[in-house]
């Protein structure tokens, strides 16, 4: 069953669900993400890469590893476009994560702009992973201009506060054919695994694991967990034992014919 | 206990030093420094009165040790904690305020650290702040570079490693105009991924232009937001016009800069209402322009040239650290850039509870760059220092102490678009 559980974006398979954001990097987060928790595709913020010290940062990332740029720093579509054509012409590919913030404070997406970059990326060529706020017409709004998933934070970025927003992306998990991945908020690996059980396509994190006292042992806890939680969704969800039971005596007996 | 800043230079003519001391000496013969001059642009004044009127209601010895503890155990830091988090009834609760301030420091900004440097390229000033380097009668050397010097400057900077260019010059329009500075950013687009310039305030449709030379990042310190301190001490000048230097910021964020840096240079005036009234303005001007990028800095009095008696007062490295960690508190979003006007050992030990910047390599005087990393000697001449730094470790030296302090130095993390 595993093997053919493929995470598939944009036309590439993945056997990983999980990806490391970009948040907080060090070469010591990367080793330790693609070693121990199997990530498979790696955030690149480009402004990162916008320094002489980190030229042959691309050198830096294991082979067979994607690289998701992110637009982060743009605070609207145009300048999203424009991060997202700098990071293709600097030899990152045809991924692109779409963020767009026009508050420093919390650092939330805005919806509206990141439509309309998803849109112009589309239509380039781009394999475009918007990160947004869980809102239905805007994942519909999505889909429609062309996004190869749709990226839901859990909860404000940086917080490790975990699955604040539950409700709303499993909303968006069923309505949305698109693979769903949960992003930013996630702060362990229960979270993740929560999330993987709601039938979360892959979930992203950067903090957890850069904050985490030992780096490798909770990256490997974080692969752990989104396996565990990928399997249960695909077991199919059992009967949740609730407070009281379900009753035995089915309520509909008495209809005879 | 107050620094004695008035020093007379016997270079100055009878005339001159008439005008000094009558400056000094007779209120009524200074300017209006709440009227605006000519061509000086009037904005919305209502954060300006906002942030004023705050601090000038707040009475810090009403807080009490159970104020601060209600402060620390709030998951957001309102107004009246931050308050709680400057009065005199936080100081025995330093450390605690420093290990929630870390970790909020971490939250935000991971364990990374930003090296930067400044360059000076002119140091005239036509101003009399009394307490700074460069002021009109203070008898320094003075000096403009030209764009081959500028070049030559950024060249040795760059080859340095540095990224990251904050642009000075001393407050002179007529020495530095705006043409000069923006001639200088362009050039420094060449060499550095990130520009920011820390000039004399302009209005928003000059801001815009300086945007256009490639600058995202403008710094304006108000000094002290004590309007009636603030008038003793710029006797004269531009500067002299408090409410045109307290919207700078406001006006550069209209002019389309993407940050702009806060700070009262503390030991001027009543520090905690000084550091109040610097994290208020950042606070509602970031609310008023949610995506701009706010970043405080907290400098205190240093030595200058011709007076090396001038002190912080009673702005020690402890009331230091407290003004920090409530900076932290209050916004923790806000980049916190400590200079090298402060020691080693206090800057090594504050990047890992609420500082995100640091300064290396830096000198304060003006085309000194090169003598100064090198030792060569430089066949032109030198303009003189704005004011004595602490910390002279160069970005190799800065760089591999906060590698080995457990952080990661990040040389750039920006882009112009």
């Amino acid at each position: 069953m595993e093997n053919n559980d493929k995470l598939i974006l944009g036309g590439h398979e993945f056997n990983s669900r999980f990806i490391l954001g970009s948040g907080k990097y060090s070469l010591k987060l990367i080793e330790a993400a693609v070693k121990y928790a199997g990530a498979e595709m790696i955030t690149l913020a480009v402004r990162r890469t916008n320094s002489k010290e980190n030229e042959n940062i691309l050198d830096y990332i294991p082979k067979g590893v994607t690289l998701l740029p992110n637009t982060s720093g743009a605070r609207n579509a145009d300048e999203a476009v424009r991060i997202a054509r700098l990071a293709r012409e600097l030899g990152c590919g045809d991924f692109v994560k779409i963020e767009i913030m026009r508050d420093s404070k919390y650092l939330l997406p805005d919806n509206q702009e990141t439509v309309r970059a998803t849109e112009i990326l589309a239509k380039e060529g781009f394999i475009v992973m918007p990160y947004m706020y869980p809102d239905l017409n805007t994942a519909r709004d999505l889909v429609n201009a062309g996004a190869a998933s749709v990226m839901p934070l859990a909860s404000p970025i940086g917080s490790n506060k975990g699955l604040a927003t539950k409700d709303f992306i499993q909303i968006l998990i069923d309505e949305i054919e698109l693979p769903i991945i949960v992003d930013a908020g996630i702060g362990r690996p229960s979270q993740a695994c929560e999330a993987m059980e709601m039938g979360a396509a892959a979930v992203m994190s950067n903090t957890a694991l850069a904050t985490a006292g030992d780096i490798p042992v909770m990256a490997e806890a974080f692969r752990q967990a989104v396996e565990a939680g990928r399997k249960a969704y695909l077991a199919g969800p059992g009967r949740v034992i609730s407070r009281g039971a379900s009753a035995s005596d089915p309520l509909t007996g008495f209809l005879h014919d | 206990m107050d620094n004695n800043y008035f020093v007379d230079s016997d270079k100055l003519s009878e005339a001159a030093l008439k005008r000094k001391h009558e400056l000094e000496n007779c209120p009524e013969k200074r300017t209006d420094h709440m009227e605006y001059m000519e061509g000086m642009e009037r904005i919305n004044p209502e954060i300006r009165e906002k942030v004023i009127s705050q601090m000038n209601e707040c009475d810090f010895s009403l807080y009490t040790a159970r104020d601060v503890n209600a402060a620390l155990n709030h998951d957001n830091c309102t107004v009246d904690d931050f308050k709680a988090l400057l009065s005199p009834a936080a100081a025995p609760f330093l450390e605690k305020m420093a290990r929630k301030a870390s970790r909020e420091t971490e939250k935000h900004f991971g364990n990374t650290v930003y090296l930067f440097t400044p360059v000076y390229i002119a140091n005239y000033c036509e101003n009399y702040c009394v307490y700074c380097g460069f002021n009109c009668y203070n008898d320094i050397r003075r000096m403009r570079l030209s764009m081959e010097q500028i070049e030559h400057e950024m060249k040795v900077i760059s080859d340095s490693g540095i990224e990251e260019i904050l642009i000075l010059t001393g407050e002179s329009r007529a020495k530095s105009s705006l043409e000069y500075i923006g001639e200088a950013c362009r050039l420094a687009g060449k060499y550095f991924r990130m520009v920011g310039v820390e000039i004399y305030p302009v209005n928003t449709d000059e801001y815009r232009y300086l945007h256009e030379c490639g600058v995202d990042y403008v710094t304006v310190f108000q000094e002290t937001y004590d309007s009636d301190r603030y008038e003793q001490l710029h006797l004269m000048g531009h500067k002299r016009v408090f409410p045109y230097r307290f919207e700078a910021q406001e006006r550069a964020l209209m002019g389309g800069m993407r940050g702009v840096a806060f700070s009262a240079l503390l030991g001027l005036s009543d520090f905690r209402k000084d550091a109040l009234a610097t994290g208020l303005h950042a606070y509602y001007l970031q609310r008023k322009y949610p995506h701009a990028e706010i970043s405080l800095s907290c400098p205190r009095l240093r030595p200058i040239i011709n007076n090396g008696e001038i002190d912080p007062l009673d702005v020690h490295e402890k009331q230091l650290c407290q003004i920090l960690c409530a900076y932290r508190l209050f916004l923790p979003f806000a980049g916190i850039t400590v200079s090298s006007r402060e020691s080693e050992s206090f800057r090594n030990g504050i990047v890992k509870i609420a500082a995100t910047k640091v300064s290396a390599g830096v000198s304060t005087g003006v085309g000194d760059h090169e003598s100064k990393y090198s030792g060569k000697k430089n066949s032109e001449a030198e303009g003189d220092e704005q004011f004595e730094i602490n910390d002279g470790r160069s970005l190799d030296k800065m760089y591999k102490d906060m590698s080995d302090e457990g952080l990661q130095p990040v040389l750039n993390d920006y882009l112009y678009v």
